[in-house]
């Protein structure tokens, strides 16, 4: 199990400037809906976003962490709403 | 003896589509792997399905294989496409058609 604030405080610390919203899909804290609006994405395809998140939360996917739907925007794309 | 890395290298190039995913598309084990079959289906073409579930040497292969950490996994023309998210974007964007029509 990880808590949705260690998950946001991994993604946070990876990608400098990011916000990260994470909510516990199940129930069970090992499957997450994660947010993040972050500069790095600009201009990336959506692969290469979604490995920075990865890359990011290596540690907790190998035990606690089962799986993660993750939506990522760069600060032009996000909805206003994100992190509010 | 083959290697783990040289029979997915054989699945995804001798597949125009392949779906490396948790049970099978009649009866999926994870809600995510569903969700992937499910988009694949809107393509109407037929695809190959990989159950990690049967084969523990392939489930930790694959991941080394594409550098992702999850499964399900989609190659299309033995091309990493993305995991649950990335493709239910571009089937809904119709992307994944086209990768799909520009595939050998």
């Amino acid at each position: 199990m990880i808590t949705a604030q260690e998950i946001v405080r991994l993604v946070e610390a990876a990608l400098p400037g990011a916000r990260a919203v994470a909510r516990d899909l199940t129930g069970t804290q090992d499957h997450y809906e994660l947010i993040v609006v972050a500069a790095a994405f600009a201009g990336k395809p959506p692969v290469e976003r979604h490995r920075l998140v990865y890359t990011a939360l290596a540690e907790p996917l190998r035990g606690p962490l089962h799986a993660v739907t993750i939506k990522t925007y760069s600060p032009e794309e996000a909805p206003h709403d994100v992190g509010a | 003896m083959t290697s783990v890395h040289d029979r997915i290298k054989e699945l995804v190039e001798s597949n125009k589509i392949v779906i490396f995913m948790k049970g099978t598309p009649q009866m999926p084990m994870c809600g995510f792997s569903a969700a992937t079959v499910e988009a694949l289906k809107t393509l109407g073409q037929p695809f190959q399905a990989v159950n990690v579930l049967a084969d523990p040497a392939i489930r930790e292969g694959i991941k080394l294989y594409s550098s992702w950490p999850t499964i399900p996994q989609v190659f299309i023309g033995g091309q990493f496409v993305g995991g649950c998210d990335i493709v239910r974007e571009l089937a809904a964007s119709g992307e994944l058609a086209r990768l799909v029509a520009a595939a050998k």
